[in-house]
């Protein structure tokens, strides 16, 4: 995974409320069994005028010349609700997006992003919104949004800023975990010998 | 000090903390199916991690099977089949058990982790799926994940969370008749708003939601991500006992002295309280594009979004009671379980749907409702009033590109989402219980059942 420093773009804005994980890429837009091939599903529903013929719509927000090349998202609350189909993240980051910054995030959307190396920054909504369109760099170490001299802090956990900033494998790192877990197994097994087939 | 439920089980399988502030949480099941689980054992395997415990993951077809009689591994979603045949694959040389399309067990992951006693009080298990969270109402702590956190726990045995806040919702007082568990889901999101949870474990509690059966308490415990939370659990009673005692994967005698521990204790303080009153409760039907977007059924259209009713084609002011319809769906991890099936029957019964209505689909939650719902001659009610009966599956719960409703239909669904295009491109979703969904199949317009409930001689159907 690639880690995640700091990064500069003009932030493109979908100012919604509960956009969810079928609109970012619905389930007939998941053709491969694989993590790839999923960008031009992106956003199929409101990207394309017919999304069969793909015929761009000109008015979505990343079909405008402004955004084309966006690397950060603006959202409004409850980013990502609906299934967790990580493939809604793995799209997202194939087409370029490397930060949403979003009034909340649902949670299984938010961990997906953090295992994905995508950066999740919640914000008040006005904050959010005097972002639409602005060139802002985001500071994942100072945890803060520059938008010229405006600089907007946001807080997250220390967990997944280690994970993005240091670009971290977690199954490697819970991996070096094994002792502590099976010194756990062993009592648990013992504790609750039901749950062992 | 006192403790609540959650905090009780995450402190169980708290195996250690990270230098990060996390911790890391035991899995006790995993449950995977064909969308995601072929990805998810394919990147282990390319990675050259094996499964820590073969025997505690378990996997079955459900999402884009075929649900037609009949089937086999062909799918009408385009390219589908690779899916199930990969997935069927990769479950083989992970040594998992499947249970597979023509399985009789075969069903809708949560509805038969429970079916098979998989699910158990006090364990904690993890799907790829956002509803996993139904099985919470076995007191169980389950939660949807993604693919690789997925990965995570099957290579690891564990998973790293974050500890989440937690959140207590009690339903005071009583039903009334003719209101379901989906309407109490439904009114708590209407009033609290789809991100109401926050991120938060759940625990609902209450008169009204311990007088649920442990069916009712699924479907309650089902929408609690519609409600953005981490997931939803209810306190393990003489209920879940009986409903988990001779079920396949059970153990044969119950740990009382464990199980008798899995309640919150007095006192425990919970970050957030919401209190809901049952008896106000009425039938929901959704008027817009988010679960938050519900009303009882006979309530005008709110004023929301400018998009929301543009899309659903209602404007704010407008009735929904008669709002003509074009297809009705039962079906879902939602909605799809025996006494589901019964109670939309019981409305259905002796009845046609309207003319208008061009396609219904009755599509149970697993094989085994579906054997018990032929054994009571259900299958023939609902063939009778016109709906077609189908093999187990998520089906048009979601749309997967193949089987689908016509462009532009308004569809009223016991399913639990109504985003834009979730049944289809275009299509219009009312989510309500499936007694709504069976009187508004025969109105051929949106209506409230509980007239024709009121019909229904009572002993006739469980509650």
């Amino acid at each position: 995974m690639n880690p995640f420093v700091t990064l500069t773009s003009v932030a493109a804005p979908l100012l919604r409320d509960n956009v969810d994980t079928d609109a970012i890429i619905p389930s007939r837009e998941m053709r491969s069994t694989g993590r790839t091939g999923l960008a031009d599903g992106l956003f199929a529903p409101w990207r394309y005028l017919d999304a069969d013929a793909r015929t761009p719509d000109p008015a979505f927000v990343l079909n405008r010349p402004a955004y084309k090349s966006a690397q950060i998202l603006l959202g409004g609350a409850n980013f990502g609700c609906g299934s967790s189909r990580e493939h809604a993240v793995w799209a997202l980051v194939e087409w370029g997006i490397a930060c949403i910054v979003a009034a909340s995030f649902a949670p299984i959307f938010r961990n997906n992003c953090i295992r994905n190396g995508l950066l999740p920054v919640e914000l008040d909504r006005d904050a959010v919104e005097s972002l639409a369109g602005r060139t802002v760099t985001v500071d994942l170490p100072e945890q803060v949004v520059m938008d010229g001299d405006t600089r907007h802090t946001f807080s997250i956990d220390a967990e997944a800023k280690a994970m993005l900033v240091e670009g971290l494998d977690a199954i490697a790192l819970t991996l070096k975990q094994r002792p502590a877990y099976e010194a756990w197994l062993a009592q648990d097994r013992a504790n609750r010998p039901w749950v062992y087939p | 000090m006192p403790r609540t439920l959650f905090a009780k089980i995450w402190d169980a399988h708290r195996v250690a903390g990270t230098p990060g502030g996390a911790d890391l949480v035991a899995i006790d099941r995993v449950f995977l199916h064909e969308r995601t689980g072929a990805a998810a054992l394919n990147s282990m395997a390319a990675a050259g991690r094996a499964v820590t415990d073969p025997a505690r993951v378990f996997a079955v077809m459900d999402h884009i099977v075929d649900t037609r009689p009949g089937r086999g591994d062909a799918t009408l979603m385009p390219g589908g089949q690779a899916f199930i045949t990969e997935t069927r694959e990769a479950c083989r040389a992970a040594g998992i058990t499947l249970i597979d399309v023509g399985d009789r067990d075969q069903g809708i992951v949560h509805v038969i982790s429970p079916e098979l006693g998989i699910v158990l009080p006090g364990v904690t298990l993890v799907a790829p799926d956002s509803h996993t969270c139904t099985q919470g109402a076995f007191g169980a702590l389950a939660w949807g994940i993604g693919t690789s956190e997925a990965e995570h726990a099957m290579a690891t045995g564990m998973l790293r969370l974050e500890r989440p806040g937690t959140m207590r919702v009690r339903f005071d007082g009583t039903l009334a008749p003719g209101v379901t568990a989906k309407d109490m889901a439904l009114a708590l999101i209407a009033r609290h708003g789809a991100g109401g949870g926050a991120g938060r474990a759940i625990e609902f509690a209450g008169e009204a939601v311990g007088a649920l059966d442990m069916e009712a308490r699924m479907t309650l415990c089902n929408m609690a991500t519609e409600f953005s939370a981490m997931t939803a659990l209810i306190a393990p009673d003489a209920k879940t006992f009986a409903y988990l005692a001779g079920r396949r994967h059970a153990p044969a005698g119950f740990d009382d002295r464990y199980w008798a521990t899995l309640s919150s204790d007095p006192g425990a303080r919970f970050d957030a309280e919401i209190a809901m009153d049952a008896a106000a409760i009425a039938p929901m039907v959704s008027w817009g594009t988010s679960p938050e977007h519900a009303v009882p059924v006979e309530a005008a259209v709110p004023r929301g979004p400018a998009r929301v009713h543009d899309y659903i084609g209602l404007e704010p002011g407008a009735r929904l009671l008669g709002t003509p319809l074009d297809a009705a769906f039962i079906g879902s991890c939602t909605n799809a379980r025996l006494s589901d099936l019964r109670r939309a029957a019981a409305v259905l019964r002796g009845k046609r749907i309207a003319p208008s209505i061009a396609k219904a689909l009755v599509v149970p939650g697993s094989m085994a409702v579906r054997r018990a719902a032929e054994a009571e001659g259900l299958d023939k009610v609902f063939e009778a009033a016109g709906f077609e009966w189908r093999m187990s599956g998520c089906s048009l719960c979601f749309y997967a590109g193949g089987e689908g409703f016509a462009a532009g239909s308004r569809v009223i669904s016991s399913t639990n989402r109504n985003f834009e295009g979730r049944q289809g491109p275009g299509i219009r979703t009312h989510i309500a219980s499936p007694e709504t969904v069976a009187a508004s199949a025969i109105a051929g317009c949106i209506a409230d059942p509980r007239p024709l409930l009121a019909q229904i001689p009572s002993g006739t159907v469980a509650a």
